[in-house]
């Protein structure tokens, strides 16, 4: 006890350098616990939601963006595919198609656009309000809700993707009508509209009031120059709203494929093989099976730098707490000449090393819990960014 | 009290070489040493309170031999029987003046802080006038008041002998005066013996003895 009372009183009266000791050691101890936690959390959501995607079809190309896209909405984008291809699956009769288009974006979290399948197919439930019914209205993820602090009969305005695009994306305010449940995975941080909603926001949809000049003399048929587009979806003016062009050609960044069975499976697979084909069908658990085993073998690598450094570091504090130990020599030689026993300077040197050990440990346990408590939201940033 | 019988100590690889036929001091007398640096002085000190041991010879304490002892029991012996005052007070920065005194308490073995210690810590403290200023940290404290705390931290055990390393070398003349004055005060209230290195030939008279290291490192006699 008495070595302990002088360790700690000798640690609380030099706080500074304790501080700084605590802490390095503390950073030493954790940084190797956070990474295996986030590694392991990572393997998790990648495998489980990848396992949980059969098929996902999009514009040939990196199939790792692809699957990245079509799983956690990642910014990493490939050229779009068109309506066209999800036609092409439902016309199979092979699988159902379930559109993305991951193109927007509203306060900070991506716009889903898709259909009422998704839903089912993710296994989403509603945690407050209702399910989408209409054009221009929006279901938020949990986490989304809750960061945003937005509920049902509330609006969120999507984000213009160029200030001077002019001909193009215009900011739609979206209606709320209802909050997801929250699930721990990337559809926790999207707000969800119906694709067409997310074509209105790209500008191939839109409501605006009556073309022609009232004003016009009778018999006339005069074009207003002063058509006023709508940037909100209402009752009033829903009816305004259409779409131009070829249904064929609207975009989406993906479409998720629900093979009917394993052999739908495997002739969907077979269509979409050649090369030439501007189009690929991935099977998201091959894809990411292939980036988990290469995250484990840069991880094999990242634990030999982290035990080099690590080492290096705690010889560092080795080296710190030997130079106090070296500061404190006319301390230790007092206390030897009035009588302490050579095991008592042993232990009060002891002491401080094991105070400062464990605390260190502490802190690096409390910083990973921290960090494990929320593995998901952490995990979930890091693959969509 | 303390006797030293044809004593021989050199540092390895040293040329210093102290040889002592003979030397002995009272049970309560007050004995200053003196003599140029490097004379052998503070080695005469550890050398009686068994920090370093002879090549041969004998140190007696009482009826002990210390220079027969092993490392342990020396180590006991200084926490037990015998209390040091140094010229740079040698307290820890990090204990307030209470615990500096109560230090020994916590380096011995099988002592413990009791309610008596704590009075007693207490007692000598006022006794020394730093009641009211226990709970500083020593850099909070005077040169003088350090030196006064050191003395508590010597006295705190109820040593049979104090060894003073020019314990008021470092003091200006107001509290060379006043520490002196304690530490002749306290170690004959409590009956010790006071074996004081010092190069202040001033306070030479208020010892019972000088034992000078000038002539031929080992010197013998009377006070003036």
């Amino acid at each position: 006890m008495n070595a302990f009372f002088l360790a700690f009183a000798y640690l609380r009266y030099h706080w500074a350098r304790s501080l700084v000791l605590v802490l390095v050691t503390a950073l030493i101890l954790s940084v190797p616990l956070i990474s295996q936690v986030l590694l392991n959390g990572s393997q998790t959501a990648l495998t489980e939601r990848a396992a949980q995607t059969p098929l996902v079809l999009g514009r040939r190309g990196s199939q790792l963006d692809l699957a990245m896209n079509a799983l956690y909405f990642s910014d990493d984008r490939a050229e779009p595919v068109t309506m066209a291809d999800a036609d092409v699956i439902w016309d199979s009769g092979l699988g159902l198609p379930i559109p993305l288009n991951t193109a927007f974006e509203t306060n900070g979290a991506r716009i889903i656009g898709t259909s009422l399948e998704y839903f089912d197919f993710r296994g989403l439930e509603l945690a407050e309000g209702r399910q989408m019914a209409l054009l221009g209205e929006a279901l938020l993820g949990a986490k989304v809700a809750d960061r945003l602090g937005l509920g049902p009969g509330d609006t969120v305005v999507s984000a213009p993707q160029n200030l001077f695009d002019l001909d193009g994306v215009y900011p739609l305010e979206l209606n709320i009508v209802g909050i997801l449940a929250p699930t721990g995975t990337a559809d926790d941080e999207g707000v969800f509209v119906d694709v067409k909603t997310s074509w209105v926001i790209a500008g191939i949809g839109h409501g605006h009031d009556g073309v022609l000049d009232e004003a016009a003399t009778p018999g006339e048929i005069v074009a207003s120059a002063s058509i006023v587009e709508f940037n909100r979806i209402t009752q009033d003016n829903i009816d305004s709203f259409h779409f131009h062009g070829d249904p064929g050609d609207y975009p989406v960044s993906a479409i998720l494929v629900a093979p009917n069975d394993a052999r739908a499976a495997t002739i969907l697979r077979g269509r979409y093989l050649d090369a030439e084909n501007p189009v690929q069908l991935i099977v998201p658990k091959e894809v990411i099976g292939e980036l988990v085993g290469r995250i484990f073998r840069i991880k094999a690598l990242l634990d030999a730098v982290t035990l080099i450094i690590g080492g290096a570091a705690l010889a560092a504090v080795a080296l710190a707490v030997f130079l106090t130990y070296r500061l404190r020599d006319g301390e230790i030689r007092t206390a030897f000449k009035i009588g302490a026993r050579r095991g008592m300077i042993l232990r009060l040197l002891a002491a401080e090393t094991f105070i400062i050990l464990c605390t260190a440990g502490a802190i690096a346990f409390g910083i990973t819990f921290a960090v494990q408590s929320n593995g998901s939201t952490i995990v979930a940033w890091l693959l969509a960014t | 009290m303390i006797t030293i019988k044809d004593l021989c100590f050199a540092y390895p690889g040293g040329d210093f070489q102290l040889e002592i036929p003979t030397l002995s001091l009272e049970a309560g007398e007050k004995v200053a040493v003196v003599g140029p640096s490097g004379t052998g002085k503070t080695t005469l000190l550890n050398l009686i309170a068994g920090i370093t041991v002879p090549a041969s010879g004998s140190v007696f304490m009482g009826d002990q031999l210390v220079s027969a002892m092993t490392d342990p029991e020396r180590r006991a012996l200084r926490a037990s029987r015998i209390g040091f005052v140094f010229q740079d007070f040698a307290l820890l920065d990090y204990l307030s003046a209470r615990e500096n005194i109560l230090f020994p308490y916590r380096i011995a073995a099988g002592a413990r802080i009791d309610a008596q210690a704590r009075a007693r810590a207490q007692e000598l403290a006022a006794s020394c006038g730093l009641a009211g200023k226990l709970d500083r940290h020593p850099n909070a404290l005077s040169q003088g008041e350090q030196q006064r705390v050191a003395l508590c931290r010597a006295l705190i055990m109820q040593p049979q002998l104090v060894l003073a390393d020019e314990a008021t070398g470092n003091l200006d003349p107001a509290n060379k005066t006043a520490i002196l004055d304690l530490l002749f005060a306290r170690t004959a209230e409590q009956g010790a013996t006071l074996l004081a290195v010092t190069h202040d030939h001033e306070l030479l008279p208020r010892f019972d003895r000088v034992i000078d290291f000038s002539a031929f490192r080992r010197t013998e006699g009377p006070a003036a």
